[in-house]
C-alpha cells in the first residue's frame, strides 16, 4: 500500500512523516517519529498506555489512524515537561513513588493533565473515574491518585 | 555496626527520589519496544488457532514469495535430540508435531515492515488434523481423560497414576487420625481457583541478532538475562557465552518474564536473515494466549479444630493444571498451605496435571494464593461454625521462631504474631459496618529467596561509586541498593549510581524472582561495598606506615583506629579514589554466591467490602495490609508491593479468570474482556509495615514483593460471606456468581 505525506505538529514542533494508511497514531509516533514515550499496552483502546492529546483532547493512539494527524496538534509525555522544568504532575509521580516499572506513567500523566486542565480541583472519586482507562499493574493506584490530587493542590496554589 | 535496633541508619528507611524517575516521567526510559537497530527487521508469529492439533503441513511458500520477506522458520530449523526440560521449552517456543494449546507457535517470519511481516504471517498456510482437547484439571485428570503428551510423567507419578499427570506430591508428619480425633470441628470442603495472567502492561518485546559464526546480541524486556541467555541457547543449540544479552527497563513481571517465549524466534530469524537483528513485539491477545499465566486450581481441605480455635490436623489435596507441559506450582502450593501454623499433625497430596493451555509461568508467590484461598476460607468456615474470633484463632496458632514448619524446617526469625497484633491494634478493625457490609481477615506466607548473584562495586577517579547489579528493577529495587551501599559506604545517597548490565559484565544472576533482588542484589551490594572499603584501608595503612588492623572506615573516609595506632588527618573516599592510579589502581569490590539468609515473610489483610443484593456487584470499602518486610529500606516502594499485591490479589478474587469456549478457545484474550482491577474499582490501600529484622541481612531485609498477593482471595470471600451469609468457594467472584450464590441460598 503506498504511504501517504502526512504534516502535524507534536508538541509544539513541525513534523512530517510518510504513513501507511493502516498505520496508528501510535505506531508512527514510536517508529517513524522517535517517540517512543508513548506506550502500546493493548492496542485496542482498553489500557491507555498509549494516551496522548490530539487538539487538546485526550485519546488513545492506538485507536487514531496516522493519517488522522494531518493538520493537528498533538501532545505526548515528551512535551510535558518545559527544559529541565518538570511539570507538577511529573515531579508528584517521583515524589509519592506513583510509579513501580513506569510503563503506564506517560499514559497516566498525559491522562491526569487533561482532567487538571478541565477540572483543577477534582475530587478522588473523580479522578479515580477520569483514570478509570488506564491500566496500572503495580501500584494499586493508591500512589496515582495520590500525586495527582497533591500536584491538583499544588497548582491551584500557584495559580492563586 | 553497634547502633541502636531502631532509627540506627542515616539513609535506610528513608524515602528519596527513585535513580530512574526522571527518565520514567519523561518518556525516556527504554522497554523492550523501544530500541530499533540499523538493518532491522520485524517478526510476526503463525499461532494455532486449536486448542489441540496434529500439524500434518506448514506450506510457507506464499510467504516466501513476498516482498521483503526475508525469513521464514518452522520448528525444522531447531536442532533437534533436546530432552527434559530444554524440550518443553523448545516444544513452547514452536510447536513440534502437534499444537498443544490455543496460541501455540507454529511459525514465524520476519520482513522489513511490520506491516509486511503480519501479511506474510497470514500467507503461511497450515493444515491441521484438530485433535479433542481438554481445559479444565478436573477433567484433565480423570483415567480416561484425552491424553496430552505420552509418556510427559516425571518419576514422581507412581505406577497406574491417570495419564495426564506429570508430578506427584505426598508429604506430611504427625498422626493425622489422632490430630481429627481430638478436633472438636473437623470440616471439609473443595475450593477452585481459574487462571490468572500475571498482567503487565508491557507487552513481551525483544530484538534478537545472531550471526553464521554462533555470535548473538539481544535487547529483551525481562526479569532475567541469564535466564534468557540460557534458554536461547539451549533451545538453539549455541554457546551460551556467544549470545549477550542487555535487559531493557522492564514494564512489569511478577513472574511472568522469568522464561522465554518469542526470544528464539527473533534469534532463529535472523540467522536465516544473514544475520539482520529481528523485533518481535506481543500483541495483547499474544501475551493472554500465548505466553505463561498461571495454573487453575481444585483443592480438598480438610482441617480439625478444637472449640478453643486450636488446629489439631489439616489435610489437602490439591490438583492443578499449568498448561500442556509439567509446571503447576502444586508443590510449593502445599508448602504454603498450613504455613502460617503450629500445625500437630498435616499432610499434603498433589497432583500437577497436564491440559491443552499455556504452559503457567511463575505469578507472585507461585501456590501460595491458591493455597491461602482454600485453607484462610475453611479455617473462616469453621470460625464462624465455632463463633470465634478470626484473629485471635490466627494469634493462638501463630507459628513462631524455633517452630517447626507445616513443610519441614524450623523457622528462624519470623514476625507473624507481631504482624497479628498490628492489624488486631489497626482503627478499620474498629470501623463501624453498615448493611450489606461484612469484613474479612486472612494470613499469607511466602518463604522468599536468596539464590545465584553476582555484584561489583566500583569507585570512580571522584569518590562515587558505580554499582554493577545483574537484577533488573522492576519497582524501585536500584533505589534500595544504592540506598544500602550509601548507607554502607558513609556516602551520600546521590554519591552512588546502580546500573543493571548485560550478561557479559558480571557471573550469573538468577532474575529477579522470589522477592530476592533487595535482598541478595542488596546483600551482595553491601559485601562488595565491605571489600572495597577494606582495599581503601589497606592502601591508607601503607601510606601511613600503620598496621592495616589498625585504621578504621566511619562516615565515608578512613581514620586511625585509636590514639595507638598514630595521628594522622581522615582521609575521605574521594581523597582515597582521587589517588587511587598511584596508590595501586582501580579499587572496587566484588562479591558472589548461592546467597542464603533469606527469611519467611507473613502478611495479614483485613477487607472491608459491600454487596449489592441486586446485582450481586462486590466493592472494596476499606482495605488494609500488614507484613513483616523485616527492614523497609525504601519505605514508598515497600508499600507499593503492598498496595500492588492487594490489588492483584482482589483482581484474582473477584473478577479476572481465563476463559475457555468448549472448542478450548481462549475466549477473553484482550483486556476489555480480560478485566483487571482500574482505579475507580478500588479504594486507598491501607499498608502498616511491620519490621521483625532477618537476622540473615546485614539491614534485615526479608523480601516484601509476593506475600502481598496471597491473603486478598480468602480474605475477600471471608468478607462476602460476612456480608451476605453466602460463602462462595469458586474464584472469581465475579457478580453473576455471587448473585447466584445468593439466590441458591434463599431457596436453599
Amino acid at each position: 500500500m503506498s504511504k501517504i505525506h502526512v504534516s502535524t505538529t507534536v508538541n509544539g514542533d513541525s513534523v512530517e512523516f510518510l504513513a501507511d494508511p493502516r498505520e496508528t497514531l501510535l505506531d508512527c509516533l514510536r517508529d517513524h517519529l522517535g517517540l517512543t514515550g508513548t506506550k502500546e499496552g493493548c492496542g485496542t483502546g482498553d489500557c491507555g498506555a498509549c494516551s496522548v492529546t490530539l487538539d487538546g483532547t485526550l485519546v488513545c493512539s492506538c485507536l487514531v489512524l496516522g493519517i488522522e494527524a494531518e493538520g493537528r496538534e498533538i501532545g505526548t509525555v515528551e512535551g510535558m515537561a518545559e527544559g529541565h522544568e518538570l511539570h507538577p504532575l511529573q515531579r508528584k509521580f517521583i515524589e509519592h513513588a506513583a510509579l513501580q516499572c513506569g510503563f503506564c506513567t506517560p499514559g497516566f500523566l498525559v491522562a491526569a493533565k487533561a482532567l487538571l486542565d478541565k477540572n483543577p480541583d477534582p475530587t478522588e472519586t473523580e479522578v479515580r473515574y477520569w483514570l478509570a482507562g488506564n491500566l496500572c499493574r503495580c501500584t494499586g493506584y493508591d500512589k496515582i491518585v495520590r500525586a495527582v490530587m497533591d500536584a491538583a493542590a499544588e497548582m491551584r496554589q500557584e495559580a492563586v | 555496626m553497634a547502633k541502636d535496633e531502631f532509627n540506627q541508619y542515616r539513609l535506610v528507611g528513608t524515602r528519596p527520589d527513585r535513580p530512574d524517575g526522571l527518565d520514567k516521567v519523561t518518556g525516556r526510559a527504554r522497554y523492550g519496544a523501544d530500541i530499533s537497530a540499523p538493518g532491522m527487521l520485524w517478526g510476526a508469529v503463525v499461532r494455532s488457532p486449536h486448542a489441540h492439533a496434529r500439524i500434518v503441513k506448514i506450506d510457507t511458500s506464499k510467504a516466501e514469495a513476498l516482498t521483503g520477506v526475508k525469513a521464514v522458520v518452522t520448528r525444522a530449523d531447531f536442532p533437534t535430540g533436546l530432552t527434559g526440560d530444554e524440550w518443553d521449552l523448545q516444544e513452547n517456543t514452536m510447536a513440534g508435531e502437534k499444537a498443544l494449546y490455543d496460541g501455540h507457535a507454529v511459525a514465524a517470519v520476519a520482513a522489513t515492515s511490520k506491516l509486511r511481516a503480519e501479511e506474510a504471517a497470514r500467507l503461511i498456510e497450515v493444515e491441521y488434523e484438530v485433535l479433542p482437547h481438554v481445559v479444565h484439571v478436573d477433567e484433565a485428570i480423570k483415567p480416561d481423560a484425552v491424553v496430552i503428551r505420552e509418556g510427559a510423567a516425571l518419576p514422581s507419578v507412581p505406577e497406574g497414576m491417570p495419564p495426564n499427570v506429570v508430578r506427584y506430591f505426598e508429604n506430611g508428619r504427625g498422626d493425622l487420625e489422632a490430630g481429627f480425633a481430638a478436633a472438636d470441628l473437623v470440616m471439609e470442603k473443595t475450593y477452585k481457583t481459574e487462571a490468572t495472567h500475571q498482567g503487565y502492561i508491557e507487552p513481551h518485546a525483544c530484538l534478537g541478532q545472531l550471526g553464521a559464526d554462533g555470535k548473538g546480541e539481544m535487547w529483551v524486556c525481562t526479569q532475567g538475562h541469564w535466564y534468557i541467555r540460557k534458554m536461547c541457547a539451549d533451545v538453539l543449540g549455541l554457546e551460551k557465552s556467544q549470545l549477550r544479552v542487555t535487559p531493557s527497563e522492564i514494564g512489569g513481571g511478577f513472574g511472568g518474564k522469568t522464561t522465554i517465549f518469542m526470544e528464539p524466534l527473533s534469534l532463529a530469524l535472523s540467522r536465516k536473515a544473514g544475520g539482520r537483528p529481528v523485533k518481535i513485539v506481543m500483541s495483547r491477545s499474544e501475551v493472554l494466549r500465548a505466553t505463561g499465566p498461571t495454573a487453575s486450581a481444585s483443592m480438598d481441605v480438610k482441617i480439625g479444630m478444637t472449640k478453643d480455635g486450636m488446629l489439631t490436623a489439616g489435610h489437602v489435596e490439591f490438583r492443578m493444571q499449568g498448561g500442556a507441559f509439567w509446571g503447576a506450582p502444586v508443590d510449593m502450593a502445599l508448602d504454603c498451605a498450613f504455613a502460617p501454623y503450629k500445625m500437630p499433625a498435616v499432610m499434603h497430596i498433589g497432583y500437577d496435571v497436564l491440559a491443552n493451555r499455556p504452559k503457567a509461568a511463575a505469578y507472585r508467590a507461585p501456590g501460595s494464593p491458591m493455597a491461602a484461598f482454600a485453607v484462610e476460607s475453611l479455617i473462616d468456615e469453621m470460625c464462624r461454625e465455632l463463633g470465634l474470633d478470626p484473629l485471635e484463632m490466627r494469634l493462638k496458632n501463630a507459628v513462631r521462631e524455633g517452630d517447626k514448619s507445616s513443610y519441614g524446617p524450623k523457622f528462624k526469625k519470623i514476625g507473624l504474631v507481631e504482624t497479628l497484633e498490628a492489624a488486631k491494634a489497626h482503627p478499620n478493625l474498629s470501623a463501624p459496618l453498615g448493611p450489606k457490609q461484612g469484613r474479612g481477615v486472612a494470613a499469607g506466607f511466602w518463604f522468599n529467596h536468596g539464590g545465584e548473584t553476582s555484584v561489583t562495586v566500583a569507585l570512580s577517579e571522584d569518590g562515587t561509586v558505580t554499582v554493577s547489579a545483574g537484577t533488573p528493577d522492576i519497582g524501585g529495587s536500584r533505589a534500595s541498593i544504592a540506598l544500602m551501599t550509601a548507607e554502607t559506604f558513609g556516602i551520600p545517597y546521590e554519591n552512588v549510581r546502580v546500573n543493571i548490565v548485560e550478561t557479559g559484565a558480571l557471573g550469573v544472576n538468577e532474575p529477579t524472582h522470589g522477592s530476592r533482588a533487595t535482598f541478595a542484589t542488596g546483600k551482595a551490594a553491601v559485601e562488595a561495598s565491605n571489600a572495597a572499603i577494606k582495599e581503601m584501608c589497606r592502601r591508607a595503612a601503607v601510606e601511613w606506615g600503620i598496621d592495616p588492623e589498625a585504621v578504621e572506615w566511619v562516615d565515608g573516609a578512613v581514620r586511625p583506629a585509636g590514639p595507638n595506632a598514630g595521628k594522622f588527618p581522615p582521609m575521605s573516599i574521594a581523597e582515597i579514589a582521587g589517588n587511587m592510579g598511584d596508590t595501586g589502581g582501580p579499587i572496587s569490590g566484588h562479591h558472589e554466591g548461592n546467597l542464603s539468609g533469606y527469611g519467611a515473610s507473613f502478611g495479614c489483610h483485613v477487607v472491608d467490602v459491600e454487596v449489592d443484593p441486586e446485582t450481586g456487584r462486590t466493592t472494596v470499602l476499606r482495605y488494609l495490609v500488614v507484613q513483616d518486610a523485616g527492614r523497609a529500606i525504601h519505605p514508598a516502594y515497600v508499600e507499593g508491593q503492598y498496595q500492588g499485591g492487594a490489588a492483584q490479589g482482589i483482581g484474582w478474587a473477584l473478577n479476572e479468570g481465563y476463559v475457555y469456549g468448549d472448542d478450548g478457545r481462549l475466549q477473553n484474550s484482550v483486556f476489555l474482556d480480560y478485566r483487571v482491577p482500574v482505579a475507580s474499582d478500588l479504594p486507598m490501600i491501607d499498608t502498616v509495615i511491620v519490621e521483625v529484622p532477618n537476622p540473615g541481612h546485614p539491614f534485615g531485609v526479608r523480601g516484601v514483593g509476593e506475600t502481598g498477593i496471597a491473603p486478598p482471595l480468602p480474605a475477600i470471600a471471608n468478607a462476602i460471606h460476612s456480608a451476605t451469609g453466602t460463602r462462595l468457594r469458586d474464584l472469581p467472584m465475579n457478580p453473576p456468581s455471587v448473585l447466584a450464590a445468593m439466590k441458591a441460598q434463599r431457596n436453599g
